[in-house]
């Protein structure tokens, strides 16, 4: 993964995510045999119900009482849909503060990075300085560096500058982004430099360059940045896990791993409600973020 | 890191000649926050990895250098060897499994299907990839129960006894490997389907007037074409499977016995339940060297099988 395999422009980014293909002149296999529609389809249609059917089983399941909850067989569709054990999540565990934790986590993570992969990518595509290809190479090197290599040295770090077990420990550490970085300058590399070159007889600076030209065209992709950033770390367990310590700091992963550890009193159900809430944000994102997630996930890949 | 060394002193100060200047100034700003981070989060504890692997350490007591102990402990570490060893196995049937289903399932998807199902499909392969891993485990931990899951009661409906999914060694193995597959082959997927929707229909279309079909049309056109997705898509899923840890965590806890407990498992329980902090990093080290291993010799297979246009 040196610098140069990664040299595409944001062209292919979105080719790779081309839409829905309004049916232009499809091509036709000859004699393609009914039986293998049908296979096709009937595959398809097992593959889409394994895919969701967990995840409504899991709906269903916190819907139904803690008592009904072990059942079986099973109520998939549940007729008066309970939401006692949803109650029962906000009194076992401090959902708000899981939230909110969450929340700010994810949150100046997600900002954190918009604004550094911003400035950095900007100084990779377009301005000039001395060892620019060197740095940019190291920068991507991280991305090959698993977490774990590096947690137990960040763990100490962070207990070195007094952090430990705070908010700041999981958010500091993950606001350098290789990843971002490389999507910013893909995408400034892609905006036209017609611009600069006008504001630049206008008499602005590189500064105002920046400000003022380029960081409103790159909204669409410090949006990508952010939402990947979202995804991921509202999703994160390992670091979570590892850097904060008292059930005040956790983070909804965390939170609804302790959770479970009520079995033992009671239900299912209660435990599933707590997932389906977790779930909640992500489901908001995936569904008005859904092509900016596709093709920030696969941008990095269309190498 | 970012001279300006190079900046002529004295020169006619031209707004074209002060530009250069200006801009090194504003890299070196703008690249701070990122390199800096990088520096402290990324680069310094890579470098305490490679020392602490060198000493015996549990935080509380003065740090012991032990040489090359820590290394020659793991090998003889049945445990570390075990989950070296699983996490092979579990790289190997995942990544397979994970990049047939995604292959399969993006080549079923044809440009002649109604496109508000070809949207309804590709959203349905991708929603997993959304959640987090961990309470995906929890629920997917309560459908695999032997007693009360549902996985047990829809086998009993075809005469299957129930299976002891969490508790047995070879079946929590494949339950850990179902759950991650289920939540990560939407990713292989997207990147098929992307490489899929690119290949220019003409090429198909003259393959089908040569008489090439179904099978014959697929291996010999769409396969070759779509190689380097192929690449870049199994380098990724290894590259993320080697580092397997939320799965095996929450739904087996790498038990029974050890038959679930990956690498990562490994590192995070010698550092932060042992406080073998200097093992840990060995552990760390090794993973580390057999990831850039299997990268490299990717890159290096795939000269030989992957075709670029």
């Amino acid at each position: 993964m040196s610098s140069q395999t990664l040299h595409t422009g944001t062209g292919k980014t979105s080719g790779s995510t081309t839409g829905t293909p309004t049916a232009p002149k499809p091509y036709r296999h000859r004699r393609l045999p009914a039986a293998g529609t049908v296979g096709r389809y009937t595959a398809l249609a097992v593959a889409a119900a394994l895919t969701l059917g967990p995840v409504l089983w899991t709906l269903s399941t916190s819907l139904r009482t803690p008592s009904e909850s072990f059942n079986l067989p099973p109520s998939f569709l549940p007729i008066n849909p309970d939401f006692t054990a949803y109650q029962e999540v906000f009194k076992q565990i401090n959902v708000g503060l899981l939230v909110l934790n969450s929340a700010l986590v994810t949150g100046l993570i997600a900002l954190g990075q918009m604004a550094s992969a911003t400035l950095a990518g900007y100084a990779f595509a377009r301005l000039d300085f001395r060892g620019k290809n060197a740095i940019f190479s190291l920068v991507l090197a991280t991305m090959m560096v698993p977490v774990q290599v590096t947690i137990v040295p960040v763990f100490m770090l962070i207990r070195g500058m007094g952090l430990s077990d705070t908010l700041l420990a999981l958010i500091l550490p993950a606001i350098p982004t290789a990843f971002g970085t490389f999507l910013m300058r893909q995408y400034f590399l892609g905006l036209p430099n017609d611009f600069a070159e006008a504001a630049s007889l206008d008499g602005a600076g590189p500064w105002r360059i920046f400000r003022s030209v380029y960081v409103p065209l790159a909204v669409p992709g410090m949006a990508i940045v952010g939402i990947l950033a979202f995804n991921f770390h509202w999703n994160e367990f390992f670091r979570p896990l590892i850097l904060t310590i008292s059930e005040q700091n956790f983070t909804l992963p965390l939170g609804l791993v302790t959770l479970q550890g009520n079995l033992g009193t009671g239900s299912i159900s209660v435990v599933l409600a707590g997932v389906i809430l977790s779930m909640l944000p992500a489901l908001v994102v995936f569904i008005f973020g859904q092509r900016t997630l596709r093709e920030g996930l696969t941008a990095g890949a269309s190498k | 890191m970012i001279t300006t060394a190079a900046a002529p002193r004295r020169t006619a100060q031209t707004a074209a000649a002060r530009r250069p200047l200006i801009e090194r100034w504003l890299a070196t700003i703008f690249l701070a926050p990122t390199v800096l981070g990088m520096a402290l989060f990324t680069f310094l504890p890579i470098i305490g990895s490679l020392v602490l692997a060198f000493f015996r350490w549990d935080i509380i007591s003065a740090p012991q250098f032990v040489g090359f102990a820590n290394f020659a402990s793991l090998a003889q570490d049945p445990t570390v060897r075990v989950s070296f060893l699983n996490t092979i196995v579990f790289v190997v049937v995942a990544v397979t499994l994970q990049l047939g289903i995604a292959l399969g399932l993006a080549s079923m998807l044809q440009p002649r299907m109604p496109s508000w199902l070809r949207v309804f499909l590709r959203s349905t392969f991708f929603f997993p990839l959304v959640l987090s891993a961990a309470s995906v485990s929890i629920f997917m931990r309560y459908m695999f129960n032997e007693q009360f899951g549902v996985v047990n009661w829809l086998l009993s409906l075809i005469g299957i006894p129930a299976v002891p999914w969490l508790t047995s060694p070879v079946a929590s193995a494949a339950v850990v490997v179902l759950v991650y597959v289920w939540q990560n082959f939407g990713f292989s997927f997207l990147l098929f389907l992307g490489a899929l929707t690119n290949i220019p229909k003409e090429l198909h279309e003259a393959a089908n007037l040569d008489g090439a079909t179904g099978w014959k049309q697929f291996s010999n056109v769409t396969l070759p074409l779509i190689s380097p997705t192929v690449l870049v898509a199994s380098v990724m899923a290894i590259i993320s499977a080697l580092q397997v840890f939320d799965q095996p965590y929450v739904l087996t806890n790498g038990g029974p016995g050890d038959s679930t407990r990956t690498a990562v498992m490994v590192i995070f329980e010698s550092a932060f339940q042992q406080l073998e902090f200097g093992e840990a990093s060995a552990i760390g080290l090794v993973l580390t060297v057999l990831i850039l291993a299997v990268t490299a010799l990717q890159f290096r297979l795939s000269r030989r099988f992957v075709f670029y246009q």
